[in-house]
């Protein structure tokens, strides 16, 4: 089993009556067997488990010190009842940002697809999972369903902020968890792909320019932005709304937008939020506290 | 193209911020420390280009050493890397060269010194989502990434010590993914790398070895 395209994924589970995250993990048979397979996999759900729950009762300042403890406040924000969005999403934005948290003080996190979007794919997942009571293998269904998504925007597009923005990062990991909601909440394998396009879409152009070039602010808020458009997106599709547009066209797209962002746009920290004055600023004074 | 697995996606598994700048400097690190045999004394590392001016925000220089130390990408003793140095009574220095331009941004050189007077110095490059690939040993260029198990083989640069390598593979029964050889010049010191997609024995070292015109041979199993 093998699939080089969103077109060729989608024909290999409809011939053979699967899903998205069957048909990866029969991919995944090429380098090694089932059960080494798994087990690596609860391996990285538990460390997944782990960067989502710490900061909300262990808040850790970043090394910078310009990140730290904002995911404890949304989380208790929401324990008080006081939140506006409801439990799924005010929990999606706590953990996302929370294992940011954990990236940013020296913390173990799983890169998904990088370590700058490693809060989107297990903040939603978990907190769809708890309000859902799904167990680890669902979990884990909806992971090997992402990485399907990963995997082909990695070969096909980009996935890295210094090649193509923020669009291509957090835009990624935003189309793969789009996808693992969809089919766990019982959609085919062709609006898995339609969840994953329209998350492209809705976050096509989003340029990367972190503050100080650290991966903290705007990157923190960025991926619980992330969590939430990918909740958008499954939420439109398995409505029973169509997007228009396929999969493969749109990882096209991001992919040529974010070739044609200017450098200053992609990582450089020469650009957007990271030139502001108030960037700008940081930017001094943490140079001066490592001088 | 190597086969993108579930794993490359979700993964690596590793401690922030950055897979380029932390991730990717414990694997230089961890690999420097595996090519020098013996309990290493002494580190000094040269960070060029990124490495030299966003090390800081991004942990790479604890990350460099951590890896040295032994410590994989998701081992939290990275963060605590300058205090567990001097637990394991190794000395270090970091040398910021923010001049020189390196022919790839995220560059370090390890200089290593163990108790026993081995000295090694390898340069490795950060390459994007925690992979690296080592470029150079002892100011010879070579080339590989250590994701195959691996064996470096140290050697006077004269006929027939190619042939009595692949023998020994022939004999052990290895499958060559990828075999080249890097010297400095001819009839001088030269470097035999070879990978293999199953795990190289142990054994093939002291067979390698017998040869009079090796000098060394180090076997690294991949992370």
């Amino acid at each position: 089993m093998d699939f080089i395209n969103g077109a060729e994924l989608l024909r290999a589970c409809n011939e053979n009556n699967i899903s998205i995250s069957e048909a990866m993990k029969l991919r995944e048979r090429a380098i090694a067997d089932d059960d080494t397979t798994m087990e690596k996999i609860r391996y990285s759900l538990s460390i997944m488990k782990n960067a989502v729950k710490k900061p909300l009762s262990h808040p850790e300042k970043s090394m910078s010190g310009l990140t730290g403890g904002e995911a404890k406040k949304i989380y208790d924000n929401f324990e008080a009842s006081k939140g506006i969005l409801g439990s799924l999403a005010e929990k999606a934005i706590a953990y996302s940002m929370a294992v940011l948290e954990v990236n940013a003080s020296m913390g173990v996190i799983v890169a998904a697809p990088t370590a700058g979007s490693s809060g989107v794919l297990p903040g939603v997942l978990l907190s769809y999972a708890e309000e859902n009571h799904l167990n680890d293998d669902e979990i884990i269904t909806g992971l090997f369903n992402a990485s399907a998504i990963g995997y082909l925007l990695m070969r096909n597009a980009s996935v890295a902020g210094a090649e193509a923005g923020c669009q291509a990062e957090i835009g990624a990991a935003s189309a793969m968890a789009a996808s693992a909601i969809t089919e766990l909440r019982g959609g085919t394998p062709s609006q898995c792909l339609e969840a994953a396009a329209m998350t492209l879409a809705n976050m096509l152009g989003l340029v990367c320019d972190p503050i100080c070039g650290l991966v903290e602010i705007p990157c923190q808020s960025r991926n619980a932005s992330g969590a939430m458009n990918a909740l958008i997106s499954a939420e439109i599709i398995t409505s029973g709304v169509h997007f228009m547009i396929p999969f493969d066209e749109m990882s096209d797209a991001m992919l040529s937008v974010g070739k044609s962002l200017p450098l200053s746009l992609r990582e450089t920290a020469m650009g957007g939020c990271a030139v502001t004055p108030a960037g700008c600023k940081a930017a001094k004074m943490f140079s001066e506290k490592i001088n | 193209m190597n086969f993108l697995s579930i794993f490359d996606v979700i993964g690596p598994n590793m401690v922030g911020p950055s897979s380029s700048h932390t991730a990717g400097a414990a694997a230089i690190g961890l690999m420097a420390g595996k090519l020098c045999p013996g309990k290493i004394k002494k580190a000094t590392f040269t960070l060029y280009g990124s490495f030299a001016l966003v090390y800081k925000g991004h942990g790479t220089d604890r990350a460099l050493l951590g890896g040295v130390l032994g410590f994989n990408t998701d081992d939290l003793r990275i963060k605590n890397a300058f205090k567990e140095s001097k637990k394991y009574g190794m000395e270090y220095n970091f040398i910021f060269d923010k001049d020189t331009v390196p022919e790839h941004p995220n560059t370090a050189d390890i200089e290593l010194e163990s108790v026993n007077g081995y000295h090694l110095k390898v340069r490795g490059v950060s390459i994007g989502g925690g992979k690296i690939k080592i470029t150079m040993i002892n100011d010879i260029k070579v080339e590989f990434t250590g994701e195959y198990s691996t064996l470096i083989i140290k050697q006077h640069d004269v006929p027939g010590v190619v042939a009595h390598i692949t023998q020994c593979l022939s004999d052990d029964s290895v499958n060559i993914a990828f075999m080249r050889l890097f010297r400095d010049s001819k009839g001088g010191t030269a470097f035999t790398v070879v990978e293999s997609d199953e795990a190289i024995p142990d054994a093939i070292i002291s067979h390698i070895d017998d040869n009079k015109n090796v000098l060394d041979t180090i076997l690294v199993q991949p992370r």
